[in-house]
């Protein structure tokens, strides 16, 4: 049934992306070292892009691997050898009372909701070039950019007056240490 | 599935065997002509810092001893392979490869030359001309820090632990500014693909993006490129005087190779790729010789390109490295306002010259108002109040210490 409305080269792609996501994802929440988790964290995201490109999303393809793999899980590896929690710990212990029995809940609550979606909705199916064909890469570029800054516009730009706001906040956060200091004096 | 290739006369038409053998042969030439570059260019390093340093070099293997890098890859391979006690086994492994690999990708971004026909089809002499081009640059050099990063990791030694946290700020906070001058390009081309890039800085030395960008986003491209391959003056990752071998510290033999392999693949192939954005890529005067107009371009390319791997080698050789503060200073402060304030200015300029004086304008206040904003930032520092108070007794006990460093399982 896949085979006859996908192209075969369309669905191999599609499981290799959906085996590395889901994989990478079982082992950031399995592995017992942080550091394997973020790297089983950069297999996920590189599978999303993978997935991306098929679905003709060049730009968002490498913009995830820019952003996310690049940089953001840099981030996360950079704060991990800082603070020295990269030796395997003990997860056995629950910070906050009954939260695996909330997680599990709000888990199935989820998948539940995507499977009644996509029983219910077109965009969930998988359903191929969404957004209609963009041609080559410049028009897909040309086509986000002139969405955002004509259709988004007021959403793009409070974004990222957001986004200036909590790296100012970061700063403000991380320049008090001084005062809090002296008042443990 | 034309997704990775739709712009290349090559995959125009129907997949046939032939295109899928040039584009086959197309890889393997490449990977081969690289790695044969990165044997010579290790030859050219060494040749050209000794003399630089009135010195001889390799001259036994070979003639001028240019099978040196032959004979040192032999040695490397028979050599023992080490796994350090204390390293972590999976990520130890995994390191060389995640160095290695972002380097052979970028290099199909390459345009090396004009298009050929070879059995009535036509290609171009470029791995892959990608639709998101020279994003794919920013996303492997992205990748790339990874190699860096792990190594240092995973080698369960000190020194190189802190190499791998100096690679991960220092490369985030340089690839900001590398994407700011990529985008003066894009802008300037209007299309990510490198053919493209390449054909708009045709027909005239006056159209290539060196000039026709004024200068500032090739200089910030080359110093953050740079700083992004931790090539001297920027290698405080490998500073041998404070870090030992810096990331690379524990790892012997063909892993150790890999990181060598990897280090001036990504040079030659930087060198390439700033010649492609920059200078025009494979563009100069092409003489009417029947049957051989296609070798110029590549001539020209292999030409521009070497200079810039001498350049490098120059800087490794001329320029003492840069302290970790100094580079900090060099990228935050520097680098990145200077190039958003460029981007702004070449947008401004592509509109009409009023905006473009009007963004210039504003840069200028924006520049008054930064610099007055460090200089209150630097005294602010100097007052006493700055001083953080000392935590607990000094010098340390040795069990505090031991604490800081070995994790509290020691305690």
């Amino acid at each position: 049934m896949i085979a006859s409305s996908f192209a075969i080269p369309d669905v191999v792609t599609f499981v290799v992306a959906a085996a590395l996501v889901i994989f990478g994802a079982i082992g950031v929440i399995t592995v017992k070292n942080p550091v394997h988790s973020a790297i089983s964290l950069i297999g996920t995201l590189i599978g999303v892009a993978i997935a991306f490109i098929e679905q003709d999303a060049q730009f968002l393809a490498a913009v995830q691997v820019i952003v996310y793999a690049g940089a953001i899980v840099v981030l996360f590896l950079f704060v991990i050898m800082f603070l020295g929690v990269d030796r395997r710990e003990d997860v056995s212990m629950e910070p906050l009372v009954h939260q695996r029995s909330w997680a599990a809940a709000t888990v199935a609550l989820t998948v539940a909701s995507v499977i009644a979606l996509m029983a219910k909705s077109h965009w969930a199916t998988g359903a191929h070039r969404v957004t209609g064909n963009p041609g080559s890469g410049n028009t897909n570029v040309a086509h986000i950019g002139t969405t955002i800054f004509t259709t988004y516009l007021y959403a793009f730009e409070i974004t990222a007056g957001l986004l200036i706001i909590a790296v100012v906040g970061a700063v403000v956060l991380a320049r008090r240490s001084n005062q809090i200091a002296e008042e443990n004096a | 599935m034309n997704h990775l290739f739709a712009i290349d006369p090559l995959f125009n038409g129907h997949s046939t065997l032939a295109i899928v053998l040039i584009a086959l042969i197309r890889v393997l030439v490449a990977f081969g002509a690289l790695m044969g570059c990165v044997t010579l260019m290790i030859w050219f390093e060494r040749k050209v810092i000794s003399d630089m340093q009135s010195r001889i070099g390799p001259n036994r293997w070979g003639p001028f001893g240019l099978l040196q890098t032959l004979a040192d890859g032999i040695k490397l391979f028979f050599k023992e392979d080490l796994l350090p006690a204390e390293a972590d086994p999976f990520t130890f492994k995994l390191a060389p490869y995640l160095a290695l690999i972002p380097a052979l990708i970028t290099f199909s971004l390459v345009p090396v030359g004009g298009s050929v026909t070879l059995a009535h089809h036509t290609f171009f002499l470029q791995v892959a001309d990608t639709p998101i081009g020279i994003l794919l640059l920013l996303a492997m050099s992205g990748i790339s820090v990874y190699g860096v990063i792990l190594a240092g990791w995973s080698s369960g030694s000190k020194y190189p632990l802190m190499s791998s946290v100096r690679a991960s700020a220092q490369m985030i906070s340089y690839e900001a500014a590398l994407g700011m001058s990529i985008v003066t390009v894009v802008l300037a081309s209007g299309s990510l693909s490198t053919h493209d890039i390449v054909v708009a800085q045709g027909g005239s030395l006056w159209r290539w993006n060196l000039i026709h960008l004024g200068f500032v986003p090739f200089v910030i491209f080359l110093i953050a490129i740079t700083a992004e391959l931790n090539r001297p003056p920027f290698d405080v990752v490998e500073a041998e005087s404070e870090l030992v071998g810096g990331f690379h510290t524990e790892y012997s033999s063909l892993r150790f190779a890999l990181f060598f392999l990897a280090e001036f693949m990504n040079t030659i192939t930087m060198s390439a790729i700033m010649v492609t954005l920059f200078f025009g890529g494979p563009a100069g005067p092409i003489p009417n010789i029947p049957h051989l107009r296609w070798v110029f371009p590549i001539l020209y390319f292999l030409g521009k390109t070497t200079l810039f791997c001498f350049a490098y080698v120059w800087f490794r050789a001329a320029l003492p490295r840069f302290r970790y503060d100094q580079l900090m200073d060099l990228g935050w402060r520097y680098l990145i306002p200077i190039s958003l304030a460029w981007m702004l200015l070449v947008a401004g300029f592509m509109v009409s010259p009023a905006w473009g004086f009007a963004l210039a304008a504003a840069g200028l206040a924006g520049a008054l108002l930064l610099t007055r904003a460090f200089d209150l930032g630097r005294e602010r520092s100097e007052g006493d109040e700055a001083i953080l108070p000392t935590v607990g007794r000094r010098p340390l006990p040795g069990y505090v210490l031991r604490q800081m460093t070995d994790g509290k399982g020691d305690a």
